[in-house]
């Protein structure tokens, strides 16, 4: 058991971050052709407003919740006026909005890209796959926080973020934070480096392109060979 | 045209097109030719980067003249600036996860092919198989075809449906759904290459570009990132989004022929001679200002204004001085489309009201005499027939390509009558006929050059096109980066990024000689 537990949270963090960042690097240079978003509103629109502007609304505000949430360091947050329990119940209200947001912006894209005929016949099994992987992690996620609730003290938080800030400083010890934690958040952790693994390969590329640059460019482009 | 501006001129060099819909027969030869070289590939079966529509019509995809519904091209703000219709850049990010603005393929409609082998393998009956549509996105039946490239071909579909055609406005349409009153023309259309293009201005990835040596308008299929908003943003609706690949892919004014000299692929098949290529000069300092002029009907003149007197020793100097190749300005002079656009003013662009400054000219057809059917007698003004009295109203023909100023096309119509009216004297009475040639200010030298080019058209006077030189495209002259250049691809450079063990989702291309033998059932005859 200690041995998974360090297989899959000392080591595989690293795995799926390496893969993630060569693999991304790798197909942007061999293959920038297939690198798109993969919109199939041109095919059917109607559901497609609703649930697309739901999802990635909410999924963004998750990856900056989380992203804030697992990396500031307890001193910064304390410094700032915000005890540990203050931030669990921060984390908790905010994760639940957000994840509401997500989730009924997928139920429907799910639900689109199995039954629509069209979009059925025109997805890949990565598409597939890929809206499968991200539904199941949002909805474990959203089953943690029962559990956060009755952790008011935000202990289990101080140990995800301790076990987040180590992997990412290449501290040692990260996996024996998590050997307490309850499985549901191994589960949840385990998707969610899973995630970064198959990014490379799946139309999630298109997250590294957001286009930011747009808003500095003139509108007219003109290319001198 | 006058060497009043002080400041030097940008000069910059594009190839135009005319097309003079007075001599298009509707034979969709170019369209299918254009077919055949470019979009003959999954994902975009649908796309047409030429078509041919039969005017008065909602055309294809269906009603994409109507920019209250689509929001394509641009709008002028109170302040005077311009910006995209479907809204700035802000508003273009905020709506990236999904475009209100886009049109669905139902617009243009699902692509379907027929299951012909059913006609192989029938069983026998009475009735003959037949070879029954089917959509070619998810295969499955389609009981009812409801839309195609050319649904309106040679006024389809009811009056009622059809006369939702923008060009309509301020005329009072309904008698010209009357057998006796209807009148049609036919409208090729393909990528208008702006000046200012809207597609460009609302690619968030910046992967849509103009070339500054020639002016074709270029998606960059390896930058393309399929946000989608070009389709919406091009007034044309000539973009189209390849559901298959998930890029936009677009007419590419067929770059290879023209680096080499040769006519587009949908020129050179034209059957009726209709189009023409040639060289423009333009200021491209003054695109701004003229794309927000505040008259739309002054957008004509404004566009007009752009454009350099090729002969002008000043504008030659200053042209040489920018690196335009000598070649380049032969060809200007020579050029078929400065004559008909700006020296004769028969051409016009395709709807300006848009504000894209588009670079694709149509010559406005003539059409039957209407009056004289209607009382006996030719409703004549001096020695050419009234062009209020054609069939085809002056007005609808003013929506379509001058924002409704109708002088511009009156006089444009006026002189390829006079053209006629002073041949025909010429020809059968062999008398030189100096009224007409004042009645529409043409000079003798100007009319026959006309006749030359619009009636007897030759190939050499359509198509004057400078092959492209690289040691002026190119920044540098070094022509290393070119060697083992593989030419036009779609995507990854020279690489295919495909491979028997292809990691990244693109498609696997069967190798020839890969897969199973294919068996072949002939029984051998032993032999003794």
């Amino acid at each position: 058991m200690d041995y998974l537990n360090t297989l899959l949270f000392g080591y595989y963090p690293y795995i799926a971050i390496s893969v993630f960042l060569i693999g991304s690097l790798a197909r942007y240079d061999r293959d920038q052709y297939t690198w798109r978003t993969g919109s199939s509103q041109f095919l059917r629109a109607a559901e497609l407003r609703q649930g697309s502007n739901w999802f990635h609304v909410g999924i963004l505000l998750l990856f900056v919740g989380h992203f804030v949430g697992l990396l500031t360091p307890p001193d910064v947050y304390h410094t700032l006026g915000l005890s540990t329990s203050a931030k669990q119940i921060l984390a908790v209200v905010a994760g639940g909005i957000f994840g509401g947001v997500c989730l009924k912006g997928i139920i429907i894209l799910v639900r689109r890209r199995l039954t629509d005929p069209r979009i059925r016949a025109t997805s890949s099994r990565m598409d597939i796959f890929i809206l499968l992987l991200i539904a199941v992690q949002l909805v474990l996620g959203l089953l943690t926080l029962p559990f956060s609730l009755y952790h008011y003290d935000g202990a289990n938080m101080l140990l995800l973020a301790e076990w987040a800030q180590r992997i990412v400083t290449f501290k040692s010890g990260a996996a024996d934070q998590l050997s307490e934690i309850g499985f549901i958040f191994k589960l949840h952790l385990f998707l969610g480096q899973t995630l970064f693994l198959v990014f490379p390969f799946s139309r999630l590329v298109h997250v590294w392109s957001v286009p930011v640059g747009y808003m500095a460019r003139p509108y007219q482009v003109v290319r001198r060979r | 045209m006058t060497n009043q501006a002080k400041k030097p001129r940008n000069i910059r060099a594009q190839i135009g097109m005319v097309l003079n819909l007075d001599k298009c027969i509707g034979c969709h030869t170019c369209s299918v030719t254009c077919k055949n070289v470019w979009t003959s590939r999954k994902g975009v079966e649908y796309a047409w980067f030429n078509n041919v529509e039969t005017k008065p019509g909602i055309g294809f995809p269906q009603q994409w003249e109507n920019q209250q519904k689509w929001n394509g091209g641009w709008i002028r703000k109170i302040n005077g600036k311009i910006e995209p219709r479907q809204g700035g850049k802000r508003r273009i990010l905020r709506n990236i996860f999904c475009n209100p603005d886009l049109p669905e393929i139902d617009d243009y409609y699902e692509p379907f092919d027929f299951d012909y082998q059913h006609l192989h393998n029938a069983k026998q009956s009475k009735a003959a198989p037949t070879a029954r549509p089917y959509s070619v996105i998810t295969g499955e039946r389609i009981e009812k075809i409801e839309r195609g490239p050319n649904w309106e071909e040679i006024l389809g579909t009811e009056f009622s449906s059809r006369s939702r055609d923008v060009n309509f406005d301020s005329i009072q349409k309904d008698i010209y759904g009357e057998f006796e009153n209807t009148f049609m023309m036919y409208l090729p259309r393909l990528c208008e290459h702006c000046l200012n293009p809207t597609c460009v201005a609302a690619c968030p990835s910046g992967s849509i570009y103009k070339r500054e040596e020639d002016g074709v308008v270029l998606i960059d299929q390896d930058k393309c990132r399929g946000w989608r908003m070009c389709v919406s943003a091009c007034p044309y609706k000539k973009i189209y989004y390849n559901w298959e690949t998930g890029k936009s892919e677009k007419c590419t004014f067929c770059y290879p022929r023209i680096e080499a000299g040769e006519p587009t692929v949908c020129s050179e098949t034209c059957v009726g001679r209709i189009r023409y290529l040639g060289v423009l000069l333009y200021d491209a300092d003054r695109i701004e200002a003229a794309a927000g002029c505040e008259n739309e009907q002054d957008l004509y003149q404004q566009q007009l204004d752009i454009f350099l007197d090729p002969f002008d020793e000043a504008v030659i100097a200053e042209a040489r001085a920018a690196g335009i190749p000598e070649s380049w300005l032969t060809a200007a002079r020579q050029s078929p489309v400065y004559k008909m656009a700006i020296d004769w003013k028969v051409a016009f662009p395709l709807h300006p009201e848009f504000r894209t400054l588009p670079m694709v000219w149509y010559v406005p057809p003539l059409s039957p005499v209407q009056s004289a059917a209607e009382s006996g007698q030719i409703g004549m003004d001096g020695d050419i027939p009234d062009v209020r009295s054609l069939r085809i109203p002056v007005k609808y023909l003013a929506n379509l390509l001058t924002a409704g100023k109708e002088e511009p096309v009156v006089l444009g119509l006026e002189r390829m009558l006079a053209m006629r009216s002073y041949m025909r004297s010429l020809s059968v009475d062999g008398v030189i006929n100096g009224d007409v040639l004042e009645r529409v200010g043409l000079t003798q030298l100007q009319i026959e050059e006309m006749y030359l080019y619009m009636a007897i058209a030759s190939y050499e006077d359509r198509f004057v096109i400078p092959t492209s030189h690289r040691e002026y495209a190119s920044s540098t002259f070094d022509a290393y980066g070119e060697q083992g250049g593989c030419g036009f691809s779609f995507g990854s450079g020279c690489s295919t990024g495909n491979s028997g063990i292809n990691l990244f989702g693109g498609n696997k291309k069967a190798q020839r000689g890969s897969g199973s033998p294919i068996k072949i059932p002939i029984k051998v005859e032993a032999t003794k």
